[in-house]
């Protein structure tokens, strides 16, 4: 069934199809409209879950753990303010090694308070031991929720669904909703080997001592590896069922391109258009789209980018005293490459500010009069 | 082995163990106590969630475990809503007669917690909240939390510059939630203790159960008091045991004998009130006996009836 729904109703039918047994979430702007739509569902009896209205983001987050320890499908949504005030929280979903799925509509971080979108949200969650995939359009917001699910069950780790503010969160689009039936049978229920019960009472999460902590780290560490392949059969199967797979990269025009950009979220989208019409004017250029950003996919961007000259990171982010955060991802993957392009890295479109075509093309052309980086990353649209 | 004493009252401490042996508590420890005493009454089909606390060391380093039942140890703030969670989802898979009880400290519950239990409780979910008290943060070495008393001393609040507020009304504050059943209890009143939890099991919806629990190292009292502390604290009228029911109906279930003992008594026996003058312990006999009288009159005045 097609549908014209907004990004966050494609998270919210996305949870609903997957049949998330119990939400816990707490508004703020602007992931609202997610919760709210699954208020209605479940008060319609659309769905079969248990929605805790909690009083803060860390509840939400703490009651989902709780819920996913006993045996349960757990779903949760935030936004900027909100996935900080959750952090610890966050590092105990994983490293409880519970597969809670959380749409994250990146938002801005104050001060000054921004409601518009920036990456740094998501990104200061990034050692968290949770799964993170970056969506460019509304059909991935939906689609990767739903894998999103298989994908954390199967490696037991949680996983975070990424969207732009606004740019997907409140734009509509085009979306095909599956059948229940249909991802039903992608996608079975909740069956954990180990949760809370009374038949088999354990303690979890207690004191460990130096004698085996080291070793739950090493365990989450080999699922997250382990994560890249289950999550490209999952994508695979996903596109075998529904006719669309994402990759876990996308490479777009990259054959013979001599200058790749990489980009991430609704950015890509931009730069497609670009890419394009750089193309029509002979130069060889394409874009490398990382979706799955944890993991990182070090082997498919060292893949990706074999044989480019240049790289341009689009960094909608930055590591205040270094760089932005992507460019930190694709220059560490690229030192084990056997021939290293130069990585310029580029932060712009902080706090909403718009990415249009015009500064992409900025991008592109201080790429092409540059031979190298002459500094650590390049501010662009900024006001000095 | 000597045959345990009978006791000709209306009352039965469950045989049943859902605690093991040889737990890593201090000598004295009221909140272990407490613990064996709550489980005894929930019985096994119960989950226990502790957060940060004596009990996160208490109950045992991975991977071994001093409870019979199953436990989420889970982070400081949290006991309210991982609780509500773990209710949701025995809830949804069919689990409803399966307890859950929170199990947290003074801390967990007066400082850092209060912001989940209140929403917990607010939306009036069914579980029973325990608050073992014993008036400081005794895990990380006895520093004060708004439990402590008027006077106390703790290593934050020295001698020199002991705690200058009074303790928090942690019971006022849950019943204000008009929740349908709150209560004291020590381990100095076991059949009042098992009583209170069998009745909590029995009603659907946020419980509350406040537990004073002495601690012999941050008290300064000897471990072979903390019965004795306990039941001086009753006695004194310090904490009195007593129940609310959905907010308003309040009940005293142990009125102290004879008019009860001077607060004195039970101070003397701790060493971190040893720095207090006659003065203080006047004023704190006066606090103590104007609570007791607000408490009686409420449980005199209790207007509360049964909606139908």
């Amino acid at each position: 069934m097609k549908k014209v729904v907004t990004g966050n109703y494609a998270v919210s039918w996305g949870a609903r199809l997957a049949r998330a047994q119990v939400i816990a979430a707490y508004p703020i702007t602007p992931q609202t409209s997610i919760i709210e739509k699954l208020a209605t569902f479940c008060a319609d009896g659309e769905m079969e879950a248990r929605f805790i209205k909690v009083e803060s983001e860390h509840s939400a987050m703490a009651a989902c753990i709780g819920a996913s320890a006993a045996g349960a499908r757990a779903f949760t949504a935030t936004s900027g303010q909100g996935l900080l005030l959750m952090h610890e929280v966050v590092h105990w979903a994983a490293g409880a090694r519970l597969p809670i799925v959380m749409g994250v509509v990146n938002r801005a971080i104050g001060p000054g308070w921004n409601i518009w979108t920036d990456q740094n949200d998501t990104l200061s969650q990034r050692d968290t031991g949770w799964l993170q995939f970056y969506c460019e359009t509304n059909q991935e917001v939906l689609d990767t929720t739903i894998q999103a699910v298989k994908i954390a069950e199967t490696v037991f780790l949680p996983a975070m669904v990424v969207l732009d503010a606004f740019l997907l969160s409140h734009t509509s689009e085009p979306v095909d909703i599956p059948d229940q039936a249909e991802v039903d049978a992608f996608l079975p229920p909740y069956r954990p080997e180990l949760k809370l019960d009374l038949d088999d009472p354990r303690a979890f999460g207690a004191l460990v001592l130096p004698s085996d902590y080291m070793e739950m780290r090493y365990k989450i560490q080999k699922a997250m590896e382990r994560a890249v392949g289950v999550a490209e059969a999952v994508d695979h199967e996903w596109g075998e069922r529904f006719g669309r797979s994402w990759g876990l990269v996308e490479r777009y025009r990259l054959d013979d391109a001599e200058i790749a950009l990489v980009t991430s979220g609704t950015v890509t989208g931009t730069s497609r258009v670009v890419v394009d019409e750089l193309r029509d004017k002979g130069l060889k250029i394409g874009l490398l789209k990382v979706r799955m950003f944890r993991p990182f996919p070090h082997e498919k961007v060292r893949q990706a980018l074999a044989g480019i000259e240049k790289v341009a990171v689009i960094d909608r982010n930055i590591s205040f005293g270094d760089s932005g955060v992507f460019a930190q991802e694709v220059r560490a993957a690229l030192y084990r490459a056997d021939k290293r392009p130069p990585v310029f890295d580029f932060v712009t479109g902080l706090g909403g500010r718009d990415i249009v075509p015009a500064t992409i093309r900025e991008i592109v052309d201080y790429t092409v009069a540059h031979d190298a980086p002459v500094e650590e990353f390049t501010w662009i649209g900024v006001k000095k | 082995m000597r045959k345990p004493k009978t006791y000709a009252r209306n009352y039965e401490i469950p045989e049943e163990e859902l605690t093991y042996s040889g737990s890593v508590s201090c000598p004295g420890c009221g909140a272990t106590l407490a613990m064996r005493y709550a489980l005894k009454a929930l019985g096994p089909k119960t989950m226990v969630v502790i957060p940060a606390c004596c009990w996160s060391i208490i109950a045992g380093p991975f991977p071994y475990s001093s409870l019979t039942v199953p436990i989420f140890h889970t982070a400081f703030e949290t006991a309210g809503a991982v609780s509500s969670g773990i209710r949701a989802a025995l809830d949804i898979l069919g689990k409803e007669d399966i307890t859950v009880m929170a199990w947290a400290g003074d801390g967990g519950t007066f400082d850092i917690g209060i912001q989940a239990l209140s929403a917990a409780v607010e939306r009036n979910e069914d579980f029973i909240y325990v608050c073992y008290d014993n008036e400081a943060y005794m895990n990380t070495g006895i520093q004060r939390s708004s439990a402590t008393p008027w006077m106390a001393w703790t290593t934050t609040t020295p001698v020199k510059h002991p705690k200058d507020e009074p303790k928090k009304d942690i019971m006022a504050i849950m019943a204000a939630h008009y929740i349908p059943y709150t209560a004291t209890a020590t381990i100095a009143y076991p059949d009042d203790m098992i009583a209170k939890f069998r009745k909590a099991k029995s009603i659907h919806g946020a419980k509350f159960i406040h537990v004073l629990s002495p601690c012999p190292p941050g008290w300064k009292s000897e471990a072979s008091d903390s019965i004795k502390l306990s039941r001086l604290a009753v006695q004194s009228k310090v904490f009195p045991l007593y129940e609310i029911e959905h907010g308003e109906k309040v009940t005293i279930n142990v009125w102290p004998k004879d008019g009860g003992v001077p607060v004195s008594e039970y101070l003397r026996l701790q060493g971190r009130f040893r720095h207090l003058s006659d003065e203080n312990i006047a004023a704190i006999q006066a606090e103590v006996d104007r609570n007791w009288e607000r408490l009686v009159a409420k449980a005199k005045g209790s207007v509360y009836t049964e909606l139908v």
